[in-house]
Order: C-alpha cells, then structure tokens, then sequence
C-alpha cells in the first residue's frame, strides 16, 4: 500500500485504469469461452443479459478513460454529448406537442451547452442553481408566449423533469472529475470512480437479493424487484464496498461508508422512478424502441447516475465546506 | 465538387444528431438496384432525412424532386440542390407543350433512382392524403424499376410547420416490401391507393 503512496497522480490514476481494463477483459474472455459450450436456453438468456451489461460496462469504461485523457475540457465536452442524447431520447417517449417547440429548443441549445459550460469553467455555485432556479423560472415563461393552455402544466413538467435528469442531474459526473478537494488535487477521476462503483454494486446486489429473498414488491405495477429489504441490502453492501475502497478517495472509512451508501440508495430510488416513468410510457426498456428510433437504451443506463451523481456531490461540498 | 461532398458528410451528420435518421430495412435490403421510393410527407426534412437513412455509397444516385421556382430562385439554393442532393427539377406551372414528368423519366432512363412523395403536398398530422397519379404512370413507364414503400415517422415533432429551428428527436424510415408494378386489368385509382396502403401499412411497423 505505502508503494501506492509513492507514485504520481497520473501513474495512479493509470494503474486504476489498467486494472480497470484488466478486469473487463477477464470477463470478456470468459464469457466467449463459456459461449463456446453449448447449454440450455435458459443458460443462453442469462448468457445474453450479462454480454450486454458487460458491453455497457465496456462502453461507459472507454467513456471514462476518454473523459479522463481528455481533460476538463474533453469530459465537460464528452459528458455533454452524452447528456444531449439522454434528454433526446427522454423527450422521444414524451410526446411533446407543437407547442413545445420554443421550450424544447431553450433546452437542448441554451440550457443544455450553458450548463455544461458552467462545470467546464468552475462556477460551481451558479452550476447549482442555474437549472432548478433559473430554468424553472424560464420554461414556463417561454411556454406560455407560445400561447397554448392545453395541458399547461402536464407539458411543462415533462420537460422540466427531463432537464432536471438528464442535464442537471448527469452534469454532476464531470463536476466531480473537477472538484478541488484540499491535498486531493487531479485525483478528480477516483471520485467518479467510487461513486460509479458503489452505485454499481448497490444496483447488482440489490438485483442478486430481489432473487434470492423473494420479498413481496413495495410497488408491483411499477417493479416486481423493488423491497426495501433488498434496498437495504443494496445499501449495506455498497456501504461496506465504499469503506473497503476509502484510500482512492479523500474521505476517511467512515465517511466513505456513508458516502457510498448514499450514493447507492440514491441509485436504486434513481432506477425505481425510470421504471415508473416507462411504466407510464409503455416501454419496458428504453432500449426497446431500438429497432425503430435509433434510441440506445443511453437513458436506462445512465439514470441511476443521474440520482445519485447531485446527491453525492452537494453532500461533499457541503460537508466538507468546499467553496470552489 | 470537394466542397459539396464535406457539405454533404456534414448534412448527414447534422441529421444524424438531430433526429438519428434511423433507416430500418424492413421489406427489402438496401441495394444499389434502380428503385422509385415513395413515403408519406409531413416536414421539409423528410427528403434529408430519408438521404440520411441511406448507405452512403446509395446517396449519389438517388435523387429528390425539387420545384424549379423555388429551389432555383437563389444561388445557394440551387447549389445545395445541384451539388449536395442532385436533384431532379420539375416546373410547378404547368404549361402546354411539356409533359410534367419528363424530367422524372429523363432521369429514370439515365439509371438513377428516385424519392418522391406522392400526396404532392405536405400533410398535416396522421394518415397521408390521397395520391397523385404520377407515380403511377412512371410505373407504367418503367416496370423494370422497383417501387419501395417508406413511412417517414415522428418528423413533424422536429419540425412543426412554420417552424425553422429543429428539435432533437429520434426518427426513423420505415422502408417496405417492393409494391407489385400496376396490373393488366387494374386502374389508375385502384393503384394509388394500393399504393397509400402499402406506405400506410408500414406505420404500424414503425410505431
């Protein structure tokens, strides 16, 4: 561990990455030797489900490293793109109507680059409020000049929702890549690190558990998974992952034990809306819809991030009272 | 030339990012055979969009309908049309001596393929309006040449009529099995809408 001490920042954050890949790639090669055997059709839909999770999580691990080599710039940037075609496919399944138009466009080419511009360039106290004060203020505004009371607030609220999630809440991950945290400084990328893992190993186990336990759902229309018994486990265990991992981040074990747990349960509350949204839309995976607009199912992956990312970051601004 | 074909990559790419020009083969594979496809129309940008949507070795030969008036008025205009879309110029008025379509079967004869939509104008929201009869006498004109149904879907989203600015939203192309060419004892009326119901068919597809 002392040996880890002694590098540099950058060859950490390398040996993080190359593990990283290291793993992936281990996985990788044992689920093309496993498809090389022949098994049974429940074996093969198991087998299915988890290659694409771990092309997921190939794709959001290339991401990261992209995100990383490229600087504040190139995260904000790349992070931006990804924000853009979340809330595209968001607003998709909206059926938003004609008159939307002038509020969708103050989205997607104000709101969305402004945002984003505001975590590339630091301003991290106008970055918090610009969307949920500002925006809230401006799309109604805008709405109402295109003069259509039809279901005036019903249409007012999809697209404010969809900002909150898919721009606000996303634009959290590059903010955290550039934080600066006393004695912490460039180790941005551990942060985004932590919190994409824990959230990924409350969502895992609390899924694990859901089989295992097979507790009576909180909320059966909306998810037959969903208990709290099973969130607490998802909870508990990412709690105790966080604390494991507590020397990549600047927090002490019992800090990153809460951190991590809020974080996770923020995650599973994150997953449990977009099931309800969908729910609502008449989809089952957003992906589902991939056969006929294109749509990649980016929003159903990346909405545990979007809840947990704005907790995770104002609960370590505000605990730790960092100004910048 | 150089400069009309980096415009072209970045119009498809712009489309691309805008509304995911998602082209689903649905009936026939795309194929760099001589084809007439025909789709609903309810926005200016159906015909980027359904270029977009095509294999890019496909795009260079396959040719839109631009109203001579209006696509010739201005310089740039006429330049985007000729040197980005090549397209195909018909006049609007109509005058006595010209048959309307003679550009069309100029351009059918010289091996190209073409897009056009058939209700003539743009329709408001839902099911497309009737057809106009041209597609039927260049299928009577050239029974060599496959007739692919397309179904152009959520486009007017991204673009309401009267509006300039797009809105980012997935749309797809729907592309359909080739329609049989007109039969013997079958008449212009029946065919067009043999016609609309095959483009129409493909809506329930798509949705």
């Amino acid at each position: 561990m002392s040996s880890l001490r002694d590098l540099t920042v950058g060859q950490q954050i390398s040996l993080l990455f190359v593990l990283l890949f290291g793993v992936l790639f281990a996985a990788t090669a044992v689920s093309a030797f496993v498809a090389l055997r022949p098994g049974a059709d429940e074996h093969v839909e198991r087998r299915d489900r988890f290659q694409r999770d771990l092309r997921a999580v190939w794709i959001s691990a290339a991401l990261f490293w992209l995100a990383w080599i490229s600087g504040p710039l190139g995260a904000t940037l790349l992070f931006g793109v990804f924000s853009f075609l979340a809330l595209r496919e968001y607003i998709t399944l909206m059926h938003t109507g004609r008159s939307d138009h002038s509020s969708l466009l103050l989205a997607f080419f104000v709101v969305l680059p402004l945002q984003f511009a505001l975590v590339g360039t630091r301003h991290f106290d106008f970055f918090s409020v610009l969307i949920p004060v500002y925006v809230f203020i401006a799309i109604p505004v805008v709405s109402a000049l295109a003069g259509d009371p039809q279901r005036f607030l019903e249409r007012n609220a999809k697209i404010q929702w969809g900002i909150m999630v898919c721009v606000y809440g996303l634009s959290h991950t590059p903010a955290l890549l550039l934080l600066g945290f006393p004695g912490y400084e460039g180790r941005g990328a551990f942060l985004v690190f932590f919190l994409v893992a824990v959230v990924a190993v409350g969502q895992f186990v609390q899924e694990a558990a859901s089989r295992r336990l097979r507790r009576r759902p909180l909320a059966r229309h909306i998810s037959r998974s969903f208990a709290w018994q099973t969130w607490w486990a998802g909870v508990v265990s990412s709690g105790l992952v966080g604390a494991l991992l507590y020397w990549i981040t600047p927090f002490r074990p019992g800090q990153a034990l809460v951190m991590a747990a809020l974080a996770s349960g923020c995650g599973m509350f994150g997953e449990f809306v977009m099931k309800a949204l969908k729910r609502d839309a008449g989809v089952r995976y957003w992906g589902n819809r991939a056969s006929v607009t294109g749509a990649v199912g980016l929003l159903d992956r990346v909405a545990p991030l979007c809840f947990a990312a704005p907790v995770f970051f104002h609960s370590v601004r505000w605990y730790f009272k960092l100004s910048v | 030339m150089l400069l009309a074909e980096i415009a072209g990559y970045a119009l498809a790419f712009t489309a691309r990012l805008i509304t995911g020009a998602q082209g689903h083969w649905y009936g026939c594979p795309p194929k760099a055979e001589q084809r007439i496809y025909f789709a609903n129309h309810q926005s200016h940008l159906d015909w980027v969009l359904i270029w977009a949507a095509l294999p890019r070795d496909l795009r260079a030969h396959t040719r839109p309908i631009a109203a001579q008036d209006y696509w010739q008025s201005s310089g740039l205009k006429h330049w985007i049309t000729r040197e980005i879309f090549n397209a195909v110029y018909v006049a609007r008025q109509r005058t006595d001596d010209q048959d309307p379509l003679e550009p069309l079967a100029a351009a059918l004869h010289a091996g190209d393929s073409l897009v056009i939509f058939p209700e003539g104008t743009r329709g408001n929201k839902g099911d497309p309006m009737p057809f106009k009869s041209g597609l039927y006498h260049l299928a009577q004109q050239f029974p060599g040449v496959s007739l692919v149904p397309a179904w152009i879907d959520n486009v007017q989203r991204v673009m309401p009529k009267g509006e300039v600015v797009p809105v980012p939203v997935l749309c797809s192309v729907t592309f359909g099995a080739p329609l049989a060419p007109p039969g013997p004892d079958e008449d212009k009326r029946e065919f067009l809408e043999r016609a609309r119901d095959a483009v129409v068919a493909l809506k329930a597809v798509a949705v």
